[in-house]
């Protein structure tokens, strides 16, 4: 059953068409990947999924349960149940890891804060207190991002390039992660030119050009990805030919 | 009539501190309203000549060479009434080797027009260490100009730190003018944490004098304006010894018709020092209000988050 629908969307920035008629639908429950070279696109879907500024300005609809949250504010799609994961977590001068996950709890007991941060392999008691700010590596700051999303639970986590900046060790917890917030019934989108993250996903779309090129299951999205996309020499510059 | 003890309790439940530090005998406190001490407790090594003057105190704060006083210090300086002057003379003596910890709580909760002036000269010995934290209670509507003034002299392996916090009410008025010596291998550290809205009006000139060899120095202001509130920073660091090293760091986040000047100025004199800065102005970071927004909070509630945050 879908959760998510996009029907044709289309963004131009400047005057670049960056997503170009997309019409996708995720599947509730399942854990979906949009995969595709650099510039693509697929960070400006994500960032046009979440109402980002600069992102909200663009033709067609996105339709949550059937409703349009084309209008909604971030906060808004927030509440409605859609949240995302950034490729480089913001850094917060002064907020404790303990407020940030607060926060995004929606004041949550202490318990539950020191359950996801176990979960993505952070020790509570080394990193409640210490601020979500530069002393933290890229590495610690994308799983202190993802336990906030455990913590909040949305309905649809969208997770742009999770490997980035990571090693092996926190990549695994990483996928358990996600594994935790598919059992309790979220919908993932992950963002990905990874083979390995794509592998984590049970259906996926391939994306080039600021187009939909294929999708299916993740067997055939990434045999053709990594035979076809990965050699291929073409500049991704959106609009121009495949 | 109220007396003496009453007064000083009325000035300490104004600070919302839980600690009791009135009634604990391990802790040093002197309170003072207006121009009376209220309340004294003072500890061996610790000394405070105070002389009551006409709009003020006089004081010598001493704490004699190689005495570490545990607990930090309570000094109280406030003024209960809604209008009036207040004048702290403050020569402070941090003997060698000795080491102490001030909270200094300066709180004016009825200010209606109120002035609070500090004029403080420190002396840190050789290897002695001295913080100074301050902390402020205005009155909701401001109604006051804080002008704390002090020239320190930290010597030869000395560290002096100074925090400036406002923690309840709004600023009004303040301008900070720090002036500080570094003699060889010593340390200073002057942080400097405000919340300016309504029409407050913020200035900070801190200036430190790395002259000695190895000395080091980190001048930092955190600054939020909102609503017509205006800030003036003027951070200057200069080096002129060996290895002398020290870094002016100033961060302030502007709202509504908020205006923040910065200034951070470096002088460097000898070959072998080496002295950075930064100064960013603007509004909120895009990024951090996004992703709080992202996991549900309202953008007032995450621009309130992230201004808490820089203020800590």
């Amino acid at each position: 059953m879908s959760i998510l629908r996009l029907e044709g969307i289309r963004l131009v920035l400047g005057e670049k068409p960056i997503l170009n008629n997309l019409s996708m639908e995720f599947w509730e429950g399942h854990v979906h990947a949009i995969v595709g070279p650099n510039g693509a696109g697929k960070s400006t879907l994500a960032s046009t999924l979440m109402g980002l500024k600069g992102y909200r300005d663009f033709e067609g609809d996105i339709l949550l349960d059937d409703e349009s949250i084309k209008t909604l504010s971030i906060d808004e799609r927030a509440r409605k149940g859609i949240s995302l994961g950034w490729q480089e977590p913001a850094r917060f001068e002064g907020i404790s890891v303990r407020d940030f996950l607060r926060a995004s709890s929606g004041n949550k007991p202490l318990k539950e804060l020191n359950e996801v941060l176990a979960q993505v392999g952070l020790d509570p008691e080394e990193y409640l207190n210490r601020s979500v700010d530069k002393t933290l590596s890229g590495g610690e700051r994308k799983r202190i991002e993802l336990a906030s999303l455990l913590v909040m639970q949305p309905r649809v986590v969208l997770l742009d390039e999770p490997d980035s900046g990571i090693d092996i060790e926190a990549l695994e917890r990483i996928f358990d992660a996600l594994r935790i917030l598919k059992s309790r019934g979220s919908t993932i989108i992950l963002i990905t030119h990874s083979l390995a993250v794509l592998k984590q996903a049970e259906h996926a779309f391939l994306m080039c050009h600021g187009e939909i090129v294929d999708k299916g299951v993740v067997d055939k999205i990434s045999g053709y990805f990594e035979n076809k996309c990965i050699p291929c020499a073409h500049k991704n510059i959106p609009g121009s030919e495949v | 009539m109220k007396d003496k003890r009453e007064i000083a309790q009325e000035l300490y439940n104004t600070l919302q501190l839980t600690d009791n530090a009135l009634q604990d005998s391990q802790t040093a406190h002197l309170y003072v309203n207006h121009n009376m001490v209220v309340g004294s407790h003072l500890l061996p090594g610790l000394t405070a000549d105070v002389e009551e003057t006409e709009n003020g105190i006089s004081m010598l704060f001493r704490v004699q060479a190689g005495r570490r006083i545990a607990r930090p210090v309570h000094l109280c300086f406030g003024m209960l009434p809604a209008k009036g002057l207040q004048e702290i003379r403050l020569r402070v003596e941090i003997e060698e080797e000795a080491h102490v910890d001030v909270l200094a709580h300066c709180t004016f909760p009825n200010a209606v027009d109120i002035i609070h002036r500090m004029e403080a000269d420190i002396v840190i010995a050789e290897n002695a260490q001295y913080s100074y934290t301050e902390r402020h209670v205005h009155c909701p509507s401001g109604g006051i100009q804080v002008v704390p003034h002090a020239r320190v002299h930290i010597k030869e392996g000395a560290r002096f730190r100074t925090d400036f916090e406002l923690i309840k009410g709004r600023v009004g008025s303040i301008e900070i003018d720090y002036e500080s010596t570094c003699e060889a291998r010593s340390v200073l550290e002057m942080n400097a944490r405000i919340n300016g809205t309504g029409s407050d009006l913020i200035k900070i000139r801190e200036t430190g004098h790395l002259i000695g060899d190895s000395a080091r120095g980190v001048l930092t202001s955190r600054i939020a304006l909102r609503d017509q509130a205006r800030a003036e920073v003027y951070n200057k660091l200069t080096a002129s010894a060996p290895f002398a090293v020290g870094h002016v760091d100033c961060k302030e986040i502007v709202q509504d018709q908020g205006v923040a000047i910065a200034v951070p100025i470096v002088e460097v004199s000898h070959p072998k020092a080496h002295v950075t800065h930064e100064a960013a102005i603007g509004s909120v970071d895009d990024r951090q209000l996004e992703t709080l927004m992202s996991r549900g909070l309202s953008e007032d509630e995450a621009v309130e988050l992230i201004i808490k945050g820089l203020l800590k």
